[in-house]
C-alpha cells in the first residue's frame, strides 16, 4: 500500500524539529525511517506532519566521555557494527545490532529510532537496560536524564512525550571484569525474534556477580529476569547452579504468546537462552 | 490536497531536480516519476528486498526510504550498476549457473552480493546465506544463487592474486 498525504518537513535543528513537534499534534519523528516508512506505507500511522530528523548532524555522536559512552539518537545499527569506539565500550550492541532484520535495513535504522518505537521485540532497547543505560531526552525547554529502566512502559509505550526527541544514549563503559553475551532465538536470520537476551556479569574467580538478564520478545516490555540473577549472585556457574536459577525466570518474565509461539513455547525460548547465555558467560 | 516536495539528487550520475508527492516512497519515485523501472516492488514494508538500491553508497530498502530523505543524495539502481558495468560479472554467472528464473529478486540480489562482496571479499556459503537472507527468492532455492556469489567471489579473488 501508499502512505496516505502528508506534509514532509526536514529541520534544521533538534529546536526546530521540537517546534514543529510542539504545533502539530499529529506529527511524527522520522529517524532512520525502517519501522515508520513501513507503518506508514500500511497505513498504521496517518500523521498530518513527518519530521524527519535524520540530517541533524548533532545527534550523530560516538563518544566516550569518563565513564560513559555517548551515542546521538541517529547512530545508525551499521555504524554500531563497525566502530571501534562501540565495540571496545560496549560489545553487547555489537552482537545485537548484528541481529537487527538485514544489511541494508541495517544502513538505515538507528538506536534513537528503535528505542523510540519500542517494539518488545526489538533488541537495543533491551541491550540498555542491561547495561543500566540511560536517555537524554530534549524537550522544548528543556533536557531531561533517564534510567533506560523507566523509559520503556509497555508494547510501543515509552515515557517520552510528544514534544521531546531522544537526543543521545549513554551505557557505562563495560569495566574490568565485566563480561556481556547476547542471543535470541528466530526463525530465519533477520526476522523478529521469538525470544532474546542481553546479559552483563561480573565474573571473578569461577564465580559470577552484578547478574543482569534482560530479555526482549518475551513480554510486553523488555524486562530483567532479576529473581534468576539474584539466585545466581556470587556463585559458580555450574549445571546444577544454572538449573537452578533458570527456574525462577518465570517469576519475572511475563511471557505474551503470538501466533506459532504459545506462552508456554516463550517460556521455553527464554529458558534455553538463559542456559546458553551462562555457560558462555562461564566459558 | 497532494503536499508537494521539491527535489534534487544525483540518480545514475544525472542530476535530477524535480517535484514529488511528499508521501512517494524513492523507489516509487524511480519507477513511476524516472521510470527507471529495474528496481521492483515487492512487499513495499521491507521484507522482500526486490526494491534495494544504492543510496550515498550503502544499499538501502527503496520502499523504506521517502523521496525526500533522498534530497541531495547520490542514488544508484540496477540500471547504472548495469550500464558501468560494475556487476557484469554477477550477472553473467547469475545467468550461466540458472540463478534465477522470473528474475523479480535479481536486481536486489545483484545490488546486496555486489555489497557482500565489497564488505567480504571471500564469504562462505554460511556468510553468503546470512548475507542474503533479507533478499526473497520465491523461484530457485537459492542454491543456484549461492553457487553464482560463490564463484564470483573465487573468480575476483582469483584475478586479484
Amino acid at each position: 500500500m501508499k502512505p496516505t498525504p502528508f506534509n514532509y518537513v526536514r529541520p534544521a535543528t533538534v529546536e526546530d524539529a521540537l517546534a514543529i513537534l510542539d504545533e502539530y499534534p499529529d506529527a511524527v519523528v522520522l529517524a532512520g525511517g525502517q519501522s515508520l516508512v513501513a507503518m506508514l506505507n500500511m497505513r498504521l500511522v496517518a500523521p498530518s506532519h513527518v519530521v524527519d530528523i535524520g540530517e541533524l548532524s548533532e545527534l550523530k555522536e560516538v563518544s566516550i566521555d569518563g565513564d560513559w559512552l555517548r551515542l546521538g539518537a541517529l547512530v545508525r545499527h551499521c555504524d554500531i557494527v563497525s566502530s571501534q569506539i562501540i565495540s571496545k565500550a560496549a560489545p553487547l550492541f555489537k552482537e545485537a545490532a548484528l541481529h537487527i532484520a538485514h544489511p541494508a535495513i541495517r544502513n538505515r535504522g538507528t538506536i534513537g529510532g528503535s528505542l523510540a518505537l519500542a517494539d518488545p521485540a526489538a533488541e537495543l532497547p533491551a541491550c540498555l537496560i542491561a547495561l543500566g543505560g540511560q536517555l537524554e531526552i530534549e524537550g522544548l525547554n528543556d533536557t531531561r536524564n533517564m534510567d533506560a529502566a523507566d523509559f520503556f512502559t509497555g508494547s510501543f509505550e515509552t515515557a517520552l512525550q510528544r514534544s521531546e526527541i531522544i537526543r543521545t544514549v549513554k551505557v557505562p563503559v563495560l569495566a574490568p571484569g565485566y563480561r556481556t553475551e547476547f542471543d535470541e532465538l528466530a526463525r530465519r536470520h533477520g526476522d523478529y525474534a521469538l525470544a532474546g537476551l542481553a546479559a552483563l556479569g561480573r565474573i571473578d574467580n569461577g564465580c559470577v556477580y552484578d547478574l543482569r538478564l534482560a530479555y526482549f520478545a518475551a513480554g510486553e516490555k523488555p524486562a530483567l529476569a532479576i529473581a534468576a540473577a539474584q539466585n545466581l549472585e556470587g556463585k559458580e556457574l555450574s549445571e546444577a547452579n544454572i538449573e537452578e536459577a533458570v527456574a525462577l525466570i518465570g517469576n519475572d518474565i511475563l511471557p505474551v504468546g503470538q501466533p506459532g509461539c504459545s506462552e508456554q513455547t516463550k517460556l521455553h525460548h527464554c529458558n534455553v537462552l538463559a542456559k546458553r547465555v551462562l555457560y558462555r558467560m562461564a566459558a | 490536497m497532494e503536499p508537494m516536495i521539491d527535489i534534487q539528487m544525483s540518480v545514475n550520475g544525472l542530476d535530477v531536480a524535480t517535484r514529488a508527492p511528499a508521501r512517494q516512497t524513492l523507489v516509487d519515485f524511480l519507477r513511476y516519476n524516472l521510470e527507471l523501472t529495474g528496481s521492483h516492488i515487492g512487499c513495499e514494508h521491507g521484507s522482500c528486498g526486490a526494491c534495494t538500491i544504492r543510496l550515498n553508497g550503502d544499499i538501502v530498502r527503496g520502499c523504506l526510504v521517502l523521496v525526500g530523505q533522498a534530497d541531495g543524495a547520490t542514488v544508484e539502481t540496477i540500471e547504472g550498476l548495469s550500464d558501468s558495468h560494475e556487476l557484469a560479472d554477477l550477472q553473467s554467472t547469475f545467468h550461466a549457473l540458472n540463478a534465477l528464473q522470473c528474475g523479480y529478486c535479481t536486481p536486489g540480489m545483484l545490488l546486496t552480493a555486489q555489497a557482500l562482496l565489497a564488505d567480504n571479499p571471500d564469504p562462505s556459503r554460511e556468510e553468503i546465506r546470512a548475507y542474503l537472507s533479507g533478499n526473497y527468492c520465491r523461484c530457485t532455492g537459492y542454491q543456484a544463487i549461492v553457487d553464482a556469489v560463490e564463484s564470483v567471489a573465487a573468480a575476483r579473488n582469483g584475478a586479484t592474486s
